[in-house]
């Protein structure tokens, strides 16, 4: 251990500094990969009991390989680019689609101080990385030189941009609540139980979030950008193999930002829903003390409720008309959430207890 | 007074709740799923599937060489050639099935006067290479042959229908 330590103190301090942050990135990537992998499994199951099958379990033991499966297939597929594209564009719009989806990670706080960077702006900072996905969507769309990935690129481009609004506005009434765009202070101004959260006093801004950022990743029940009954695939109809595959990476990886983005904001990040009620003798119990205290775990089973919800809606809701998801991003959530941060404004100006004492 | 109840009704998002409610009780519901090789659904006596030429308990093949199923045969998928024996009897000299082209209506066995050509329980069949499913009479005969007991039996259910 002596000697480890020894050759550790030996490193030059900034090839400590990057290693040590190569580790901590790696210990965000590597499970966020796996999870995207289970989350498309998840996703299966989840539709084929809703539609009373049981889904894929020929794969390992209930098909709990199936995952693995597919990436292999995916990997050992042909690359196809198609002739008269532009090549290099093509290979690096999925890259611009995965690439903000991991970076947005870089300021999700998992508990109290274990966050890869806490900087200040870490709320900007997600709705700047956040709004760099659509790039990726619409350079696919163009670089494939197809009519249907355009098209699929068009209808995205403009749907993710009007519910971007929405979502901004959704933001602000999270930072005025929190006094704070740091994601570690807008969680522990949440500290407390179930009622000392912000999704009640913030409900409506909370649905239109997590709407919008439904919509924002492309997701049924808005999901025209790929639309496969009216435009095959849109904007990745050309691809295939691994560039395919980075692009479903990208969507999964999107859909666990939101999810840990509205827990964090509005479910209260790593607080237990009774956080501060139990007595500490319970909370001293081994084992289950952990269990019932604050917690990443509690940020993990938050996110997962989230995810369901994801699938739920997929394995639910019809597709929306294109001029419908128009009118509900511009003439539905936009008003609301404006009208909502006049009402947020008055209760901090009141001091409405417990949230904004 | 309805179109303010409407309003409040959509905005309030409460028919997509409905929605949310009962997919989630098909959640859980019983799943209907059949795993086909491990589990199989019932099968009628009268199921149409693999055809094959019956012989009569002392050996000698049913088959008289009327070419009923063969002038029937709405996908014209038979082909029967015939000659006189020895014996004076009228037999084919080839009875060919071309399954690729055979659509599974059963009616060469309902025209059939001697119960010669059934079709059995079999489906699960397939061919490895070209002509595999080209099924000639000794193939008939050689399934005829194997599910005898079986399509003897089948036959018996369904004799009082007939």
């Amino acid at each position: 251990m002596d000697s480890l330590l020894a050759i550790w103190s030996s490193v030059p301090e900034s090839a400590q500094l990057i290693t040590l942050t190569v580790a901590k990135i790696l210990a965000i990537v590597i499970p966020l990969s796996l999870s995207v992998a289970y989350l498309t499994f998840a996703e299966r199951k989840v539709i084929g009991y809703v539609q009373v099958r049981i889904g894929p379990n020929r794969v390992g033991p209930r098909g709990w390989l199936q995952p693995i499966a597919d990436a292999v297939k995916l990997m050992f597929k042909e690359i196809i680019l198609p002739s008269s594209s532009n090549k290099f564009l093509f290979v690096l719009a999925p890259i611009l689609c995965l690439g903000p989806a991991l970076a947005a990670w870089a300021v999700v706080p998992f508990m109290d101080g274990v966050v890869l960077t806490d900087i200040d702006a870490g709320l900007l900072y997600i709705l700047a990385i956040s709004s760099m996905g659509v790039y990726g969507i619409i350079i696919a769309g163009w670089a494939s030189n197809s009519k249907y990935a355009f098209l699929g690129a068009l209808r995205s481009a403009a749907q993710m941009v009007s519910y971007e609004i929405a979502m901004g506005f959704a933001l602000v009434g999270v930072l005025l609540a929190a006094g704070s765009l740091n994601l570690t202070q807008i969680v522990t101004a949440q500290q407390g139980w179930v009622w000392n959260w912000f999704w009640f006093p913030l409900l409506p801004l909370f649905f239109i979030y997590f709407i919008a950022g439904v919509a924002e990743t492309n997701r049924a029940p808005f999901d025209v950008a790929e639309g496969e009954s009216e435009i095959v695939a849109g904007f990745h109809v050309e691809y295939a193999g691994m560039t395919f595959a980075v692009f479903f990476l990208a969507e999964y990886a999107n859909m666990i930002l939101v999810a840990v983005l509205t827990a964090i904001m509005f479910l209260g990040g790593w607080y237990a829903p009774w956080s501060g009620l139990l007595p500490e003798s319970a909370l001293a119990i081994p084992g289950l003390g952990w269990l019932l205290s604050d917690g990443p775990h509690w940020l993990l089973a938050k996110i997962s409720f989230l995810l369901f919800l994801f699938l739920w809606f997929r394995a639910t809701f019809p597709r929306y008309r294109y001029d419908q998801i128009m009118r509900l991003g511009w003439k539905v959530f936009i008003p609301i959430t404006i009208v909502w941060l006049l009402v947020v404004g008055g209760m901090v100006i009141a001091e409405v207890p417990p949230w904004f004492a | 007074m309805r179109k303010v109840v409407n309003y409040f009704r959509s905005l309030l998002l409460w028919e997509l709740f409905c929605g949310l409610a009962l997919t989630g009780k098909y959640l859980f519901a019983r799943k209907i799923t059949v795993q086909y090789p491990d589990e199989k659904t019932p099968m009628s006596n009268r199921f149409r599937g693999l055809h094959a030429l019956r012989r009569y308990p002392n050996g000698e093949e049913r088959c008289i060489a009327c070419k009923l199923c063969e002038a029937v045969c709405p996908a014209l998928a038979i082909t029967i050639e015939s000659e006189q024996r020895a014996d004076g009897t009228r037999r084919t000299t080839r009875y060919d099935i071309d399954l690729t082209k055979c659509i599974f209506c059963g009616f060469c066995e309902e025209s059939c006067p001697v119960d010669s050509i059934v079709e059995t329980r079999v489906f699960e069949y397939h061919g490895e290479q070209r002509g595999d499913l080209y099924m000639t009479k000794d193939k008939l005969l050689a399934v005829g042959d194997k599910f005898e007991k079986q399509i003897a039996e089948d036959r018996a259910r369904d004799a009082r229908y007939r």
